[in-house]
């Protein structure tokens, strides 16, 4: 049987304001699905967003949700975790959002290793404002603000987390609908902090000028270039070339959760 | 036995940190900045001892954002900088402003504009308080100038802030934030403390932007109530709306939440003005020096007051409008090239005689200084 999403949308929310072909709906469904075997009660949940396509998500999901400023989720959500580490955080944004105005707060929310998961809706592109081009679009590409293809060497937003500090770091791709709710999952299972990167297509952004024209050529394109990192393990450098790897990308449970931490640090007590 | 209150030898800023406690505060999220640094410094030892919890964030944005966050999750909040901070978090300010989340800003107040003189007063963030975050929406400031009333007005920006369901910035300045001073520290009870207003009704009616009152009941996020809270113009449920009726009903409210309770919220001290021909007007720093130059004229025999405003916004209209119609003139005393001045001449009409000392030397303004100004 197929599943219900009608406990966990709004009434009179939808429809959305993704174009048609945008592969955000699927995503957000994969995270319904994913919370729900949590078994996180919606009073418990929160679901931050920054500003962008991806960031309108949580007005349509029956959580605790904020909608904030431009790249900041992250920091109203250690505000928010800080003042109450019960409630489960699911923090999201797109590339643009997260990488290029947020990237102080990601990069610093990575190395404080706090309990939430962060999720990165990478679609190469600015989609709100009309197609501009972000840390994440490949060299070559076009966009209304690289008319003559993009010049600046693209962000690999997983290899980011690893290194900021990060302890739980995937990537999936809005294909590959049931591979990303399982990762959704082993993330939102995580203790600390958790970053799953899913890459997705903007057809009105990207796709019309990246010879990727239907919604269907993208997710093609995000199917043959996806590898499992156990495929990859077993693949040459040139076989490698161009594509990109997705699963439990890194995972360490050695470091301290900042919050547990901070209590048994400072000896906090409930007053 | 009778308790009594523990006298203490504190620095101005010590004073914000112990207020803030006082007042419940339980989350404090800042970014280390001359001369505000003593606030996080101290509440980072003692919010841990006192249920609360700190965090440095990486910038000043992330500060005020996370301040936010914690209030949405219903902790007392407060957050603390200096005039190159304060620019920075104006983006979230203005986010508190829309979202209707009560924080207390700290700004002490530094020269100059950019990174100025970090180690000297001024008080020229008044305008940049007021206006400073874009977009129509209410400001209240308020303008300590005793490292007691660092204390008190700390308490009362945390009173204000969860009344109004607002943002409330305390405007101090260098030589307050730094000065030390002995406060007898009121004792539990002595000194209001406001709590949030949650609601209790039934989930399927809490509008957390009800337009049908000025004041909303706010839900902390993880009590039930799950909405959502968005910097957009929105409904009154917290949804994005295009809604001309909408936005213009939200909007309006705003602003009159806190123009329709101006004697709750403006807070004056008269000193020595019911006799008075001469009105200073200066606050902060300035109103030290200022009093002092009252006591001083009134020992030559001029009939000099000090009308000082322990808040800044709204500004003081209805006093100085009142004076302006007694007195032969006001003078404003302040270390800016002008800010408050046009405030005092707007609010006194043309209906007695403005004048005007300043100083932007990184130097306060000497008592001597403006007995000459007052009676020349």
């Amino acid at each position: 049987m197929a599943y219900n999403y009608e406990k966990y949308i709004r009434k009179g929310r939808l429809p959305h304001i993704w174009c048609p072909g945008c592969g955000y709906g699927i995503i957000m469904k994969s995270m319904i699905r994913a919370i729900d075997a949590m078994g996180w009660s919606k009073d418990e949940t929160v679901i931050a967003s920054g500003i962008g396509c991806a960031s309108r998500l949580p007005g349509y999901l029956d959580f605790n949700t904020l909608h904030t400023t431009h790249g900041r989720s992250l920091a109203f959500a250690t505000g928010i975790k800080l003042a109450n580490p019960e409630l489960k955080i699911v923090a999201l944004g797109g590339d643009g959002d997260m990488s290029a105005i947020g990237g102080n707060h990601f990069i610093h929310a990575c190395r404080r290793n706090i309990d939430m998961t962060v999720i990165v809706f990478n679609n190469n592109i600015y989609g709100m404002t009309g197609g501009q081009y972000s840390p994440t679009t490949p060299l070559g590409a076009k966009a209304t603000t690289a008319p003559y293809g993009m010049l600046e060497p693209d962000f690999d937003i997983c290899k980011l987390a690893v290194a900021a500090g990060a302890t739980f770091v995937g990537r999936s791709t809005s294909y590959h609908a049931l591979p990303m709710e399982k990762l959704f999952k082993e993330a939102f299972s995580h203790k600390g902090l958790s970053v799953v990167e899913i890459i997705a297509g903007c057809p009105t952004g990207f796709g019309r000028k990246n010879n990727q024209k239907t919604p269907t050529s993208m997710l093609l394109w995000q199917k043959d270039h996806a590898v499992t990192k156990q495929m990859a393990e077993k693949m040459s450098a040139e076989e490698l070339e161009g594509k990109f790897i997705t699963g439990v990308l890194y995972h360490d449970t050695s470091k301290k959760e900042y919050v547990e931490n901070y209590d048994a640090v400072t000896g906090f007590s409930e007053k | 036995m009778e308790k009594k209150r523990e006298r203490k030898f504190l620095q101005g800023n010590d004073a914000v940190a112990l207020g803030a406690l006082y007042a419940g505060c339980k989350f404090y999220a800042g970014y280390p900045i001359t001369p505000s640094t003593e606030v996080a410094e101290r509440l980072a030892a003692w919010l841990p001892k006192n249920g609360g919890r700190f965090i440095q964030m990486e910038d000043e944005i992330s500060a005020m954002a996370a301040v936010i966050g914690a209030s949405l999750a219903g902790k007392k909040s407060l957050t603390a900088t200096s005039g190159p901070g304060m620019s920075l978090k104006l983006e979230n300010l203005g986010y508190g402003y829309m979202a209707e989340v009560p924080c207390v800003v700290l700004n002490v107040m530094r020269g100059g504009p950019s990174t100025g003189t970090p180690t000297g007063p001024g008080q020229a963030d008044i305008m940049q308080a007021r206006w400073g975050t874009h977009g129509d929406h209410p400001c209240i400031a308020l303008t300590p100038s005793t490292v007691y009333e660092q204390f008190s007005q700390t308490v009362r920006a945390f009173n204000l802030a969860e009344k109004y369901r607002m943002p409330v910035i305390i405007l101090s300045d260098e030589i307050i934030g730094h000065m030390r001073e002995a406060i007898e520290v009121p004792l539990e009870g002595e000194l209001e403390v406001i709590e949030r207003e949650k609601p209790a009704c039934a989930i399927d009616e809490y509008k957390p932007y009800d337009n049908s009152v000025l004041v909303p009941k706010m839900a902390s996020f993880g009590q039930g109530y799950r909405y959502h809270v968005t910097g957009l113009n929105h409904d009154e449920y917290g949804f994005p709306t295009n809604s001309a009726k909408l936005i213009g009903l939200q909007e309006e409210r705003l602003i009159k939440k806190v123009e329709e309770n101006y004697d709750d919220i403006v807070q004056v001290e008269h000193f020595m003005c019911e006799d008075a021909e001469h009105i200073i007007f200066a606050f902060g720093s300035s109103a030290r020096a200022s009093k002092d130059a009252v006591l001083n004229l009134r020992k030559k025999g001029v009939k000099a007051g000090l009308l000082k405003p322990l808040t800044i916004w709204p500004f003081p209209d209805r006093e100085i409008s009142e004076y302006a119609s007694k007195v032969k003139d006001i003078t404003v005393v302040e270390l800016s090239v002008g800010q408050s001045v046009r405030e005092v001449s707007r609010a006194a009409g043309g209906r007695c005689n403005i004048k005007h000392i300043y100083k932007v030397d990184s130097k306060p303004i000497s008592p001597v200084d403006i007995e000459k100004a007052v009676e020349g």
